[in-house]
Formats: C-alpha cells, sequence, structure tokens
C-alpha cells in the first residue's frame, strides 16, 4: 500500500484506530462520519454486534478530493477491541500509515489500556514496522466523564506515553478532541510524504 | 446662506444606533442652540459612516430653526482655496470679515490641516474671534484632533477645548435599520429576509452598505422574480465571516478546517520535483512513450536536476519522433515499432532510422579494382602513400580531410579508391564507406530533388563511415551541390568520420568554390600527387608488362623509364602498345624492338617482312581493333557446314 503515488497522483492514508474495547475508536468514526458533507460522503462500513460492538472492523473512507493536485483519499479503520480478535486486528493493522490509540480515560480501564497498547507493539513488529516510526497519536477518550471516575491526563501520561507521542483528550461521542486527533495523526502521517519513505512501501 | 450641503441631509433621515447615538444628540443640541453648548463640536469616524450626513442634518435643522441665521458649511480644502484666492487678490480683510460675522460655521474634512502652518494660523485668529463671540464651530475629521499630525498646538487645543465625539460602525440592527430607511426612501421591496441577510454581512461603512443594496436593487430590477435571501451573498460578493453568518452546521466547519489542515500539510509535504515528475510520467505515458526513465528517478530518494531530466527527456521523444516519421516514410512498417516508443532506446531508434534510410541503396562503396598493393611509390607520389597510409590507419582522427590533388591520370582516383578498400579490409567489412564521383553526386541529387528524395538521399551519405568523393572539382558553380556537400561534409566531420577527396588542382585554385567549402577543404591535408619521376616510371613498366605476362629485359625497362611522361595512363597505353606491336610482329620485346616501335628508327630489320614483305599496317596495332581470341576452331566449322 503506497502512501503516495506520484505516477498516477494519489495520495491515499490507511489509518487505524486502536485501542481497548469499548474505549470509543467506532464512535471516532461515526462521530467524523456525522461531520463529512453529504456530497462527500462516501459509505462507512460496520460490522457490529446487535449490542453494537465491533465484529471484525470499521471502515470509514474519507475522499478529501484534490489537494494540490493529487486525489487525496483517507481510508480510517477501527480494530475490534475485544482481546480474542487478535488475527483480526493484525490483518487491519497491515499496511497502517498511522495509528491512533484510543485509550479508555476511566479508572478501572487502565489495565485494558496497557494491555492493548502492548498489543498494538506486538503487532506492529510482527508486520515487520519499526514502532518508534510509525506515526502515532494517542488520544484519551472519554474526559467528559465525571472526575472520579476517570484518571487525570497526567496519569494517562505516565502510564501509556512513554515514547511522549501526541496526545489528545477528547470525548468522541460529542466531539470535542475527534477531529484534533485526527488532524493529528494526518500532520504526523503526511510529514512522512517528504520524508522519502512513503513512495516505495 | 448653505452652502454645498446636500437637502437630503437630514436628521429625519439619518438611522440612530448605539454607535452614532451620542453624535447625533450633540448634533441635536449644537442645532437648536448654536454657539451655547458643545463649541467647537469635534466629530471624527471612519470614512462612509455618517460624518458629513450629519454635520448637513445640523446645519439644516438650525436654519430651520432660525433661519436668519448665517451658516457657512465648507470643506477644508475650500476654506484654505479661498484663503489663498483672497490673498492672492489682496482682498484678505473681505474674507475675514465674512468669516469672522458668520454664526455657524461647519468644515468638513479638518484632517487636511497637516503641514499648512499658514492655513492653521488664519483658522487660530478665526477661531479665536469667533468663539470670543459666541459663534458655534463644527468640524469633522476621519480620525480625533490628537492624531492629526502637525498641527499647531495652540489650535490643537481649542479644536481638542469643546466636545469631541465619534461615530461607530453600525452594528447587526442599525444595519437594518439603515437598509430599511434606504428602502423606503428609494421605493425598493425586497423579499423577507433579503435585508436581514445583508445586514448580516459585517460591511465596514455604511457606504459599503449602500452600494451592496444599490447591487441588489439592480440585480432585482434585472430579474423576472424577487431575489430571495440565499441569493444575497452571491450577489454581493462577499464570504460570510464567523459571527455575522447564518450559524452553519457546526459540523460541515470542522470537517472544512480539517481539509485545509490537510491541504496545507500535503502542499508542505509533497516534494515538488516528484509531483512533477509524476506530471510528466501522466503526461508522456499518455502520449504512449515509456517512462521507465522518470520512474526511476521518482524512486531515487533526492531531488535530481528536474529540469535537466525532464527537458531531456523530451528532447529524446522529439528526437524519437523524428526518426520515426524518416522511418516511416521509407517504410511505414517500421512507424509502429516499439524502439521509437521508448526515450531510453533512442540509438535502437537512430540505427533503424537509419538503416531505413540507407537500406534501399547502399552508397557504392570503393572499387575493388583499385587494390593498394597494386599501387606503385615513388618520390612524385610518396607523400601521398604515406599520408593514405596514416589515414587508413587512424581514420578520421589524423588528416580529415585529406585532399589528393595532380594532374589527370597520375593515380588519384587510385590511391583514393584503395584508402577506401584498405578501410573495408581493415573493419573486416563492417565500415560502409561511400565512394562517388562528384559527377554521380550531383546527379543524384537532381534525381533526389526531383523524386523528393532528398531525406533519403542524404541520409544515405551521412550513415557511411568514411567519405570518399573523387573530381571534386566538377562541383564548382554548382551552389546546390555545394550547399548539400558542405552538410554532408559537416555530418562526416563531426562525426569523426574520415572525408578523402581528390581534385585535379589544389583547393585554393578552384573557381567557384564557396569559400566555407575551401576553407573546410583546406583545413585537413592537401597532399599533391605529382607525375611520375624515374623510379615509379620504371616500377610501373615492369608491373604493367607482368600484368601481361611478358617477360622485358632490364634495358628495356630503363628506356622506357627514361622517357618522361606526364600521367600513369600514358604507361600504361604505351605497354599495351609495346605488347600489342610484338604480337603482331610476333617478336620478344627487346630494346631495339620497342625503340624503333616508339621512335620510329628501325634498329633492327622488321621481323614482319619475314612473312609479309608489307609494313605492318598500323591497324592490327591498335589492339582495341583486332580480335585477339578467336572462337575455337571447331566451333566455327560446325557453323559453317549448316
Amino acid at each position: 500500500m503506497s502512501l503516495v503515488n506520484y505516477s498516477t497522483r494519489e495520495i491515499t492514508c490507511k489509518i487505524v484506530y486502536y485501542g481497548p474495547g469499548r474505549s470509543g475508536k467506532t464512535t471516532n468514526l461515526h462521530y467524523i462520519y456525522g461531520q463529512v458533507p453529504e456530497d462527500r460522503k462516501g459509505t462507512m462500513v460496520s460490522l457490529a454486534t446487535q449490542t453494537d460492538r465491533t465484529l471484525f472492523f470499521d471502515f470509514l473512507p474519507l475522499d478529501l478530493g484534490a489537494i494540490s493536485g493529487f486525489t487525496t483519499k483517507f481510508q480510517l479503520y477501527t480494530v475490534p477491541g475485544q482481546v480474542y480478535y487478535q488475527t483480526t486486528r493484525k490483518l487491519v493493522l497491515q499496511g497502517a500509515d498511522g495509528v491512533v490509540f484510543v485509550a479508555d480515560s476511566q479508572a478501572r480501564q487502565l489495565d485494558e489500556n496497557i494491555e492493548s497498547f502492548q498489543d498494538l507493539h506486538a503487532n506492529l513488529a510482527e508486520h515487520g514496522i519499526n514502532a518508534r516510526e510509525v506515526p502515532l497519536v494517542i488520544q484519551y477518550n472519554k474526559q467528559d466523564l465525571p472526575k472520579d471516575l476517570i484518571l487525570t491526563v497526567p496519569e494517562l501520561e505516565d502510564a501509556l506515553n512513554f515514547r511522549s507521542v501526541p496526545h489528545y483528550e477528547a470525548d468522541a461521542l460529542h466531539g470535542p478532541g475527534v477531529f484534533e486527533t485526527l488532524r493529528g495523526i494526518s500532520e504526523l502521517v503526511l510529514k512522512r510524504l517528504s520524508a522519502g519513505s512513503g513512495s516505495d512501501r | 446662506m448653505m452652502a454645498h450641503s446636500d437637502a437630503r441631509y437630514r436628521f429625519d433621515n439619518f438611522v440612530v444606533g448605539s454607535g452614532n447615538r451620542l453624535a447625533v444628540a450633540a448634533s441635536r443640541a449644537v442645532a437648536e442652540s448654536p454657539g451655547s453648548t458643545y463649541n467647537p463640536l469635534f466629530i471624527y469616524s471612519g470614512s462612509g459612516l455618517g460624518k458629513t450626513h450629519l454635520v448637513g442634518a445640523l446645519g439644516h435643522l438650525a436654519l430651520e430653526l432660525q433661519p436668519e441665521l448665517r451658516i457657512i458649511y465648507l470643506s477644508l480644502d475650500e476654506f484654505v482655496e479661498q484663503l489663498h484666492a483672497s490673498i492672492s487678490a489682496g482682498e484678505t480683510e473681505a474674507f475675514k470679515k465674512r468669516y469672522h460675522t458668520v454664526d455657524l460655521l461647519i468644515l468638513d474634512d479638518v484632517q487636511f490641516l497637516t503641514g499648512q502652518r499658514e492655513t492653521q494660523s488664519e483658522m487660530l485668529r478665526l477661531f479665536t474671534a469667533l468663539q470670543g463671540s459666541g459663534r458655534q464651530i463644527v468640524m469633522t475629521s476621519d480620525r480625533p484632533p490628537s492624531e492629526i499630525a502637525d498641527v499647531d498646538e495652540r489650535l490643537l487645543t481649542r479644536l481638542a477645548g469643546g466636545l469631541i465625539v465619534d461615530i461607530g460602525a453600525p452594528d447587526y440592527e442599525t444595519r437594518i435599520a439603515i437598509l430599511r430607511s434606504k428602502c423606503e426612501e428609494r421605493g425598493l421591496h425586497f423579499r423577507t429576509g433579503v435585508i436581514e441577510e445583508l445586514a448580516r454581512v459585517e460591511f465596514a461603512n455604511v457606504r459599503e452598505l449602500q452600494g451592496a443594496l444599490n447591487r441588489l436593487a439592480a440585480y432585482q430590477a434585472l430579474g423576472q422574480q424577487s431575489l430571495g435571501a440565499p441569493d444575497v451573498r452571491m450577489i454581493v460578493g462577499v464570504q460570510g465571516t464567523s459571527s455575522m453568518t447564518i450559524p452553519m452546521p457546526k459540523s460541515s466547519g470542522e470537517f472544512q478546517s480539517f481539509l485545509s489542515d490537510v491541504a496545507v500539510a500535503v502542499a508542505q509535504h509533497v516534494e515538488g520535483w516528484k509531483a512533477r515528475i509524476g506530471e510528466a510520467i501522466a503526461y508522456w505515458g499518455g502520449e504512449g512513450y515509456r517512462t521507465a526513465l522518470l520512474e526511476r528517478a521518482l524512486q531515487q530518494s533526492i531531488s535530481p536536476d528536474v529540469d535537466e531530466l525532464i527537458a531531456g527527456y523530451s528532447a529524446s521523444v522529439d528526437h524519437l519522433k523524428t526518426l520515426e516519421q524518416r522511418a516511416s516514410s521509407v517504410d511505414a512498417a517500421l512507424g509502429a515499432n516499439e524502439v521509437f516508443r521508448d526515450p531510453e532506446r533512442v540509438d535502437e531508434a537512430e540505427q533503424l532510422a537509419e538503416r531505413a534510410m540507407a537500406g534501399h541503396t547502399p552508397p557504392v562503396g570503393p572499387s575493388p579494382a583499385f587494390a593498394r598493393d597494386a599501387f606503385e611509390v615513388g618520390s612524385s607520389n610518396e607523400m601521398a602513400v604515406r599520408v593514405a597510409d596514416m589515414v587508413v590507419a587512424d581514420p578520421g582522427r589524423k588528416y580529415n580531410p585529406l585532399v589528393l590533388h595532380g594532374s589527370s591520370g597520375v593515380g588519384k582516383t587510385h590511391l583514393a579508391n584503395a584508402i577506401g578498400n584498405e578501410l573495408l579490409n581493415l573493419s573486416g567489412g563492417a565500415m560502409t564507406v561511400s565512394c562517388v564521383g562528384a559527377q554521380t553526386f550531383i546527379d543524384e541529387l537532381i534525381e533526389a530533388i526531383q523524386e523528393g528524395t532528398l531525406e533519403r538521399w542524404r541520409a544515405r551519405y551521412r550513415a557511411a563511415d568514411a567519405l570518399i568523393m573523387d573530381d571534386v572539382h566538377f562541383i564548382a558553380g554548382k551552389e546546390r551541390t555545394q550547399d548539400e556537400l558542405f552538410h554532408v561534409f559537416n555530418a562526416c566531420y563531426d562525426a569523426g568520420k574520415q572525408i578523402i577527396l581528390t581534385s585535379d588542382r589544389p583547393p585554393r585554385e578552384l573557381g567557384d568554390l564557396e569559400e566555407r567549402l575551401r576553407s573546410r577543404f583546406d583545413g585537413g591535408l592537401v597532399v599533391e600527387i605529382g607525375q611520375p619521376d624515374r623510379e615509379l616510371r620504371g616500377k610501373l613498366y615492369a608491373r604493367h608488362f607482368a600484368l601481361r605476362e611478358r617477360s622485358t629485359t632490364e634495358d628495356v625497362l630503363e628506356y622506357l623509364a627514361d622517357r618522361s611522361v606526364t600521367s600513369v595512363r600514358e604507361i600504361i597505353g604505351t605497354v599495351h602498345r609495346v605488347c600489342a606491336a610484338a604480337d603482331v610482329a610476333g617478336e620478344a620485346i627487346t630494346l631495339s624492338f620497342v625503340r624503333g616501335e616508339l621512335e620510329g628508327v628501325s634498329a633492327a630489320p622488321a621481323p614482319v617482312r619475314t612473312r609479309s614483305d608489307e609494313r605492318v599496317d598500323p591497324f592490327f596495332l591498335d589492339d582495341e581493333k583486332i580480335v585477339w581470341d578467336w572462337p575455337d576452331v571447331t566451333a566455327r566449322l560446325i557453323e559453317e557446314i549448316r
């Protein structure tokens, strides 16, 4: 999967929303989908169970139109968070140009966050992707919950962000932070256009 | 006594809003009792917010209330003009008298006081006089007094001494009120929502607002149906600003801002050179050319010289087009050849085209009859031969062109052809040597022009690896041929191909030869082949007798060599003659026989007489006129029996 194809003048970014189950990855995508103007809306593919748990994955194509002469397409994916969908997660992660790690800010979810973050690194390693180089941002979701239920951003930073990647507070259900996160990961991904590593992957 | 005041400027059509309430109130107060409340009144605001309207209305109202008031309304410019006029006319007293008796002086645009010292001092006197007698002064400006640069301090304190008010930009409600009032005034009717929509646009001043309204009115007058609110912004040509626009769904804004961020990031990070190469690939790929060269460049991590790369590529493509055209003019089937679509195979394409062009009629090579080892060397031609050998050893580099000149029959053609043959032999036949007489060259050119195959004809000569042109003196006076030869010459010369020319005289003595050709001929090596010297003559006689398988004695050769000749041809002629005579006479070639034959002196009794008393008819001595080899006798007999 190539990020930028100069011959056909296309830019395609695959961004994967990763994180533990119920942390709000699909909610992120739904919010973004809701903001896309009608004329640009693709179809959001969501394979969810009846209880709205992502069974396989969500796929949201974003056609951004021609930018600087390049047909620009973003493809947003989510992985199923539940531990037992390991194979699916690995599959979805394949060829990702950037990863958003959606962490659940609830205090009781801390272990799941850490476990999922480690899982992400393991899967990246299996794809032969250097976790230090892949564009990655962390989103601390559900920051709108009552303070006694959630961990503060510094606490979460301590627990997860040992690499000091960009992080964003969010309330994916209502919107704050969602586009900031997307913007953050997009910038990181697009920055790699000029690093020369994009064209020959 | 209102000068220049527009009757349209009245208080009842001045819309009062939060931005101008104070100014309006002050103006009204001044109008109702000039000179008593705020004196002077100083009104300032940005352009187009209603200063002039306000002071105009003030003047009108004052005049309405007290018709006997003497009011002067003028702009500072006009005031200065009048002042200057009065000074130059020597009527300053009249000027002073006029202004000093005015009850209400309204001065518009006083910001132009800047730097006008003379006017300032006059105004200072005037102000002092007016204020002293309790008369009203009203001034407007686009800035507060303290910001008018370069104004006399005393005047400044007077300007600022009364009331200073400003007029702010109208708020939304005021704008609606203004628009409604304007519509009423002009009898305009818009659909509901139109005025409101227009008012949402944040115009910097009322004039712009009015302009926009005029635009709407004009559009509505032109069109059949009345305008709706959604048309407003399109017609007025403004993008809504955030606070005043109809609140768009928040969603779209977020997406749009994300989009523009991405656009910025892409523009920043897309590598320009790659994008340009990409464009070139798309373009040439679309034209059907192979772009592997460019694609490879794209894979590089550092930027090559894109301009050069693309220019080079497109030059190659152009070259291919030319070659294809040329090749397909000879053979249409070649046009579709893959080679002409790949700029990386230009060389192949060139060869293909050249083969196609030259293929039909390969240039005539040197005659095999003129072998190098058959060329006898003597002091008269030694130089030429040595040079010829050097040329053969290192064609195109040592002496280019090589011009051999000498009188007729001294062996120029032989030597030139011999060089060609040697070149062919040394290269194992791989070289193409074109060998042409100048006269043939001219004839071919004329034919090519006639048949329209000039291109092909040229290519034939250009394709050759060496060019030998015999008797180049024939091109004298033939301009077109000289032109063509010039081009062929240059093409060969530039490509490092050997050129050999022969001529009956040195280039500098060739008449009617263009200087550019002459200088080129002279630029190589010009060698003369002289008339055969004694040593050469001896060798030549020996060789030619041997060729006819005649044995001669040394003294015969000595004798013959002593005879001077002008050309090799003469020697060959002599050999023929002697042989023929000997055959006829049935004698061996001895010195006495030869001498007798050539000098007409009979050293010994003619042996012919033994067979016949008569002298041999000279007819029989000419070997061209005698049948030497009769067919087999038996064959003749059968013929006769029949």
